[in-house]
C-alpha cells in the first residue's frame, strides 16, 4: 500500500514536471523563431550573419568572415598518409598541402615545385632535378635531397616490397647527386615519365606521415574529423604564390540531395560536381563555373561474351545510342561529345572527327544486327555502380533507345565495391556504364587499357593492330611520332566500336559570390589557393 | 439472416476506420489493378520537352526529370511497392511462424538455441539488418524481398512463441495430448488457429513496416531497379527536386502514406468489431 | 537472482552468436578491402601483398578468434580507412548519436505520456479524435520523408535551424544542441504517435476492468483512480516499448543522420559498410548490439520489480 502511494504520486508529479518543461521547451522554441525572423527582416545580409554566428563557434571574432572557406566534398579523405591515400577525392584536397617535384597546372603543363628545374637525358632514362632554394616543410624544416630520395623510394618500396605506383616498377635508382641534385635513373627509356613524378615529397624525419601529413603546399593540416570535415590553414612560408584565404574547410556532405539545402543555408560556400538540376534550384547568391569533368563516359561492353565478341554487334549499337538526347535528359545538354577513349582536355590527342564515325542511325543499326544474326534483337544487363546518379540516369536512356532497334537491355544496379570485383577485376558483366578519367597528364593513362593483354583491360578489347601501334606509341621519344600514334589507336578503338563511347560530363562547381577565382583542371584536383574574396 | 447482414453494414458505416481504411485501400488496389491493364503513359517512356512539368490534365501528377508521366509511374510503383511488402511478409510470417511455433512448443535446447540466434538478430534493428543482408545478397527485386523477409522474422518467431507458450498449458492442449494427438497436428491444428487474431494484426502491422523499410532502403541506395521503380525508390530519387518540383516528391509520397494509413485503418477497424 | 544470472547469460550468449553473425556477414560481402584501400590502378601484387600485411588471408576462424581475444581485451582495432584506432575514432562520435537518441527518447517521454493520459481521460472527446488522426498519419510516414519535410518546414521557411549546419559539440554545446533538436524531432515523432496510442489504449483498458470500477464506485474519484492504479497497470506495457524505443533511437538514428548530415555513429558505419572497413563496422555493430541486449536486459529485470507475476509461468 506504502509503495502504491508513492508510484501515485510520483506519476503526479512527473506530469507536472512534464507539463512545465514542455511549456518551457514551446516557449524557447517560439522566442527562438521571433529572433530568428527579426533578423531577417533585416535582409540577406542579416540572415547570413545569424548562419554565420550559429555556425561559428564561441569566439567573438566577428567581422572577417571572407578568410574563412567552407568547401563541400562528396566522400571522406581516405587516410592522411599522401602515398597511400588513392581516392580521387583525397587527391583533390591534398592537391593543396602536398606537392611533388613537379606540379600540374590548369592547362594541363607540368611545372617545378620542389624542384626549380629538371632536365632530361638525350636517351630518356637519367631525370635530373635541382632542388628549390629554401623551399620549406610545413613544419619549418627545409626541404633537402633525402627528403626527395625517401619519398620518392617510398613510393618504389625498396626493402623487397612492392611497388605502391606501378610505374616506380620502372625505377632504376634514385640518386643523390648533391646537397641540391636528385637524378631519378629508369630501367628503359620513358619520355612520359615526368607526369608520373607528382607524387608528393614528405618529409623523411616523419614517423607517422599517416597521423601527421607534413607538405610543401600552400595549405598545411589543422585537423581532420572522420565523416565531418578536414581543415587546412594557409601556410604562410611558402615558396609561390601564396594564398589569398586564410583557413579553409572541407566539409563532407555525404548526403548529396541536401547540398542545395547547405549551399543556401551557407553551411558551405562551394560545392564542385553538382548536377544540371541542383544548379538549376540555386539563387543569385552564387557564381557558377562550368567545366568538364575530365573523364570518358561510354557504354563498355565486354568485348569478350556474347554478343559483344561480333564488332557488327557493337556497330549496332553505337548507331543506336544517341550521346545528344543522353546529354539532353542527364544534364540539360551540357557535356561534351566523346567518339573514343580520349577527352577534349588532352587537346593534344582528342579527335573530334571521330564523334562522327557513327551518326545517329536505327535502320543502319538493325541492318547490321541483322548481318550479325540477331534479326529480332537480344536481351543484356546494363550494370552500373549505384552510387553514380548520372551514369545510372545514362543507363535508363540508353535502356530506352535500345528498344528502337528491338534490343531490351536491363539496368542492374551495383554496389560500389561490388562492381569494382566483379565487373572491373573480375570481368563479369556484359555491359556498364561508368566514367574513367586520367590518372596522370599522358594519353597512355587511358589508352594503356586497351592493349588486349593489359591488366585493367576490363573490356577485354583485342586487336592486334592497336597492341602494335600503342607499342609504337611507347618507345618512341619523338612527340609528334608519339601523337601519331597515339591518335591512331583513337580510331582504331572508334571503328572497332570497343565500347559506345558516350561523352566527357560537364563539371558544374559552386561557389558562393563573397569569393572569386575558382579555375578549372585537366585534372581531378581543387586549387583552392587561387580563390579570393570578392571585390 | 438479412437483418443481420444490415445491423453489420450499418455497423461498418459507422466505423470510420473500417469505412475510411476500406475506401483509401479501395482506391490505392483500384489504381493498382488498372495499371496492370491500362497506364496513360508507357511508364518508362522519357520525353525530353516535357520534363518536371507541373501538375496538369495531360499529366495529373506531372512529370519526372526524365518527363516520364509521375501517375504512370506511380501505378506501376504502387504494384512493386506492395509485391514487395507482400513477398516481405510471406517469408517474415511464414517463416517467424515456424520457428516461433516450433522453439514454443518444444522448448529445452532447439528453444535455447533458436531464440539466441533470434535474439542475437533482434539486436539489430531491422533495417540495418536488411542492409547487412543486400550488401550480401547484392541488389536487386528478389534479393530485397528476401532480405526484408528474413529481417522480418525474429520479431514474428518473438511474437509466435510467446503466443504458444501461452497456449500451451491450456486445458484443451493437454487434453488432447492425452488423446494422443501428434506433434505437428497439435502446432497446426489445435495451437496456431488459437493465435490467429494475434497473428492477423501482427501482419497488418508488420505490411506497415515492410512499406516503410522498402522506403528507407531505397533511400540508402539498395532499394528497387531503374527503370521500375518502387514508390520509395521514387520519393527517393525525387527528392532533390523538392524546390523545383514539389509535385513529384509530394505524389509518390502521399501514395506510400495513404497506402499504410490504409492498412493501419483497416487493422484498427477489425480490431475493434470483435 | 537466479533469474538474474539466467538472463544474464543468455545475453552473453546472445552477444557471442551476435559477433560471430557479424563476423560472417562481412566475410562472405564481396569487395576486396586491400582493393579498397589501394584503388583501381594498384597491382595485383601490391594487392596480395597488402592482404596479407592485414592478415587477411589467414583462415576464418583464426581470424575470428584472433578479433575476438582482442575485443575481448578492448582492442577494437586499427581503421583501415583513417589508419586510426577504432577506438578513438568512434568515442569521438558517441557523445553526437547518444545525444540524438536521448534527447528523442526524452521528447517522446515528455510529450507521449501526458497526451496519452489526457486522451484517455477525454476518451472520444474532440482532442482524442484528432491526435489519434495526426497519430495515424504521422506513423504512416517514411521516417527520411518526415525528415526532409522538417527540414524544409522549420530550417528553409521558417529558418529556425540551417540545413546541414552541424556544430560539433567541442565547438560550441549551445549551437550542437540547438541543431539536434529538429532531428531528434524527426527521430521521436513515429514513437510519440505510437506510445501515445499504447498509453491511451491501455489506460482505457485498465479503467474498464473490476478493481478501477469498484474503486471509482467506492468514491475514489476519477483523477485518483486514474493515477494510481490504473496509470501504473498500464505503464508496464508501455516501459516495455519505451525500453525497445529507446534501443531503436540510438541504432535507429542511420536514416535521420544521413537526412540531416550529421557526422554520428551511424554515418560512419554506413560508410565503413561501404568502404569494406571491417574493424569499425564490427565495433560499431557490437556496440548497438550491446546496447540493445542491454536495454532489453534492464527492462526485463524493471518489469520483474514492477509485475512479479511474471516469470511463473516461464
Amino acid at each position: 500500500m506504502m509503495r502504491r502511494r508513492t508510484i501515485g504520486k510520483a506519476g503526479c508529479s512527473l506530469l507536472m514536471v512534464v507539463l512545465t518543461t514542455l511549456t518551457v521547451a514551446l516557449s524557447g522554441c517560439s522566442s527562438d523563431k521571433a529572433g530568428d525572423s527579426a533578423n531577417s527582416s533585416n535582409g540577406t545580409e542579416a540572415a547570413t550573419d545569424t548562419v554565420a554566428s550559429t555556425a561559428e563557434s564561441s569566439t567573438t571574432e566577428t567581422a572577417d568572415d571572407l578568410s574563412k572557406l567552407i568547401v563541400g566534398i562528396p566522400q571522406d579523405i581516405d587516410g592522411l598518409d599522401p602515398h597511400n591515400s588513392t581516392g580521387a577525392g583525397t587527391r583533390e584536397v591534398f592537391y593543396n598541402i602536398f606537392e611533388g617535384l613537379v606540379k600540374a597546372d590548369e592547362n594541363g603543363n607540368l611545372n617545378p615545385a620542389v624542384a626549380s628545374e629538371y632536365t632530361i637525358s638525350e636517351d630518356s632514362k637519367v631525370y635530373t632535378f635541382t632542388l628549390r632554394d629554401g623551399i620549406k616543410f610545413h613544419d619549418g624544416s627545409l626541404v633537402t635531397v633525402e627528403d626527395i630520395k625517401y619519398s620518392l623510394e617510398r613510393n618504389m618500396g625498396v626493402d623487397g616490397s612492392e611497388p605502391l605506383i606501378r610505374a616506380y616498377a620502372q625505377i632504376d635508382s634514385v640518386n643523390i647527386v648533391d646537397d641540391s641534385h636528385v637524378e631519378v635513373v629508369l630501367k628503359d627509356a620513358d619520355s612520359d615519365f615526368l607526369t608520373q613524378l607528382t607524387v608528393a615529397i614528405i618529409p623523411a624525419a616523419n614517423e607517422h606521415p599517416e597521423t601527421t601529413p607534413i607538405g610543401t603546399g600552400p595549405y598545411k593540416y589543422v585537423s581532420n574529423s572522420p565523416q565531418e570535415n578536414f581543415i587546412v590553414t594557409r601556410f604562410d612560408d611558402y615558396w609561390g604564390e601564396k594564398a589569398y584565404i586564410k583557413d579553409v574547410v572541407f566539409k563532407i556532405e555525404s548526403n548529396m540531395d541536401a547540398i542545395v539545402m547547405d549551399l543556401e543555408g551557407g553551411s558551405i560556400d562551394m560545392m564542385a560536381r553538382v548536377t544540371s538540376t541542383q544548379v538549376n534550384q540555386l539563387s543569385d547568391k552564387f557564381q557558377v563555373y562550368e567545366g568538364t569533368m575530365n573523364l570518358v563516359q561510354a557504354l563498355y561492353l565486354n568485348n569478350a561474351v556474347k554478343p559483344f565478341d561480333d564488332v557488327r554487334v557493337r556497330q549496332a549499337l553505337c548507331y543506336a545510342v544517341d550521346p545528344q538526347q543522353i546529354m539532353d535528359f542527364v544534364s540539360d545538354g551540357a557535356g561534351t561529345e566523346v567518339g573514343s577513349a580520349m577527352f577534349p582536355a588532352f587537346t593534344k590527342y582528342y579527335m573530334p572527327e571521330l564523334n562522327d564515325t557513327y551518326n545517329t542511325d536505327t535502320e543502319k543499326a538493325k541492318e547490321l544486327l541483322k548481318e550479325a544474326g540477331y534479326p529480332d534483337g537480344f536481351e543484356f544487363t546494363i550494370t552500373v555502380p549505384s552510387n553514380y546518379g548520372q551514369h545510372v540516369d545514362t543507363a535508363q536512356v540508353i535502356a530506352e533507345e535500345l528498344k528502337e532497334i528491338g534490343v531490351t537491355a536491363n539496368i542492374q544496379e551495383i554496389e560500389w565495391n561490388s562492381w569494382v570485383s566483379d565487373v572491373y577485376s573480375g570481368r563479369q558483366y556484359e555491359a556498364t556504364v561508368v566514367g574513367i578519367d586520367a590518372s596522370t597528364l599522358s594519353a597512355s593513362a587511358l589508352l594503356s587499357r586497351y592493349v588486349s593483354d593489359a591488366g585493367k583491360n576490363f573490356v577485354n578489347f583485342n586487336s592486334e593492330a592497336y597492341d602494335t601501334a600503342y607499342k609504337n606509341a611507347q618507345s618512341t621519344t619523338d612527340d609528334a611520332e608519339k601523337t601519331k600514334f597515339y591518335k591512331e589507336c583513337e580510331t582504331i578503338l572508334s571503328e572497332e566500336a570497343a565500347s559506345v563511347y558516350i561523352q566527357d560530363l560537364p563539371e558544374f562547381v559552386v561557389l558562393n559570390k563573397k569569393f572569386t577565382g575558382y579555375v578549372f583542371y585537366p585534372l581531378y584536383v581543387q586549387n583552392i589557393a587561387k580563390i579570393k574574396p570578392a571585390e | 439472416m438479412a437483418k443481420m447482414a444490415k445491423n453489420n453494414i450499418k455497423k461498418f458505416i459507422k466505423d470510420p476506420y473500417l469505412l475510411f481504411g476500406t475506401v483509401i485501400m479501395g482506391m490505392v488496389l483500384l489504381m493498382i489493378i488498372v495499371g496492370c491493364f491500362w497506364m496513360p503513359y508507357e511508364p518508362t517512356k522519357m520525353n525530353a520537352a516535357e520534363k518536371l512539368q507541373g501538375i496538369s490534365l495531360k499529366h495529373i501528377m506531372g512529370t519526372d526529370n526524365m518527363g516520364r508521366d509521375v501517375f504512370s509511374r506511380v501505378m506501376y510503383g504502387s504494384r512493386v511497392t506492395l509485391m514487395i511488402a507482400i513477398g516481405t511478409i510471406i517469408i517474415g510470417a511464414g517463416l517467424g511462424t515456424i520457428i516461433g511455433a516450433i522453439t514454443g512448443y518444444y522448448g529445452g535446447i532447439i528453444d535455447e538455441v533458436v531464440m539466441r540466434i533470434i535474439d542475437a538478430l533482434f539486436a539489430f534493428p531491422s533495417i540495418l539488418l536488411a542492409l547487412v543482408i543486400v550488401s550480401v545478397f547484392g541488389v536487386g527485386w528478389v534479393q530485397l524481398v528476401v532480405s526484408l523477409g528474413i529481417a522480418f522474422v525474429p520479431s514474428f518467431a518473438r511474437i509466435v512463441r510467446g503466443e504458444v507458450l501461452r497456449c500451451k498449458n491450456m486445458d484443451y492442449i493437454e487434453n488432447a495430448r492425452l488423446i494422443g494427438v501428434s506433434d505437428l497436428r497439435m502446432i497446426f491444428v489445435h495451437i496456431l488457429p488459437n493465435i490467429k487474431g494475434v497473428l492477423a494484426s501482427s501482419i497488418l502491422i508488420g505490411f506497415n513496416n515492410a512499406v516503410l523499410a522498402e522506403a528507407g532502403l531505397s533511400y540508402l541506395g539498395v532499394g528497387s531497379q531503374p527503370p521500375y521503380a518502387s514508390l520509395g525508390r521514387m520519393l527517393s530519387d525525387a527528392q532533390q527536386y523538392m524546390f523545383t518540383r514539389p509535385s513529384y516528391v509530394l505524389c509518390p509520397g502521399l501514395v506510400i502514406v495513404l497506402m499504410v494509413l490504409g492498412f493501419a485503418f483497416l487493422g484498427e477497424g477489425i480490431k475493434r468489431w470483435k | 537472482m537466479k533469474y538474474t544470472l539466467k538472463k544474464l547469460s543468455s545475453m552473453i550468449v546472445t552477444l557471442v552468436v551476435v559477433s560471430l553473425c557479424v563476423f560472417l556477414a562481412f566475410n562472405v560481402l564481396p569487395g576486396d578491402p586491400a582493393v579498397r584501400m589501394l584503388g583501381l590502378e594498384a597491382s595485383p601484387e601490391l594487392v596480395e601483398q597488402t592482404r596479407e600485411r592485414m592478415g587477411l588471408n589467414d583462415p576464418l576462424l583464426v581470424r575470428y578468434f584472433r578479433w575476438f581475444f582482442a575485443f575481448l581485451h578492448g582492442d577494437f582495432g586499427t581503421s583501415y580507412t583513417y589508419s586510426v584506432p577504432v577506438a578513438g575514432m568512434v568515442a569521438s562520435k558517441i557523445p553526437i548519436t547518444f545525444t540524438l537518441g536521448i534527447y528523442a527518447f526524452i521528447l517522446t517521454v515528455l510529450v507521449s505520456i501526458p497526451l496519452g493520459i489526457l486522451t484517455a481521460k477525454y476518451e472520444n472527446g474532440l482532442l482524442d479524435r484528432t491526435i489519434t488522426v495526426i497519430n495515424q498519419v504521422i506513423m504512416a510516414i517514411p521516417p527520411f520523408f518526415s525528415g526532409i519535410l522538417i527540414t524544409f518546414v522549420f530550417g528553409m521557411i521558417f529558418r529556425l535551424f540551417t540545413p546541414g549546419g552541424f556544430v560539433s559539440y567541442t565547438d560550441n554545446l549551445k549551437g550542437f544542441f540547438r541543431y539536434l533538436f529538429f532531428p531528434s524531432l524527426a527521430i521521436a515523432l513515429p514513437k510519440i504517435s505510437m506510445t501515445v496510442k499504447m498509453l491511451r489504449g491501455n489506460l482505457i483498458d485498465e479503467a474498464a476492468k473490476d478493481y478501477a470500477r469498484t474503486a471509482y464506485s467506492r468514491g475514489n474519484n476519477t483523477n485518483g483512480v486514474l493515477y494510481r492504479h490504473v496509470l501504473k497497470n498500464a505503464m508496464i506495457p508501455v516501459i516495455t516499448f519505451l525500453g525497445m524505443a529507446l534501443a531503436d533511437m540510438v541504432a535507429g538514428s542511420i536514416v535521420v543522420e544521413q537526412v540531416f548530415s550529421i557526422p554520428g555513429i551511424s554515418r560512419i558505419l554506413l560508410t565503413s559498410i561501404s568502404n569494406r572497413d571491417y574493424p569499425v563496422v564490427e565495433a560499431i555493430i557490437m556496440g548497438i548490439a550491446m546496447i540493445v541486449i542491454g536495454i532489453n536486459f534492464l527492462v526485463d529485470i524493471i518489469y520483474r520489480i514492477i509485475d512479479p507475476r511474471i516469470g511463473i509461468d516461464e
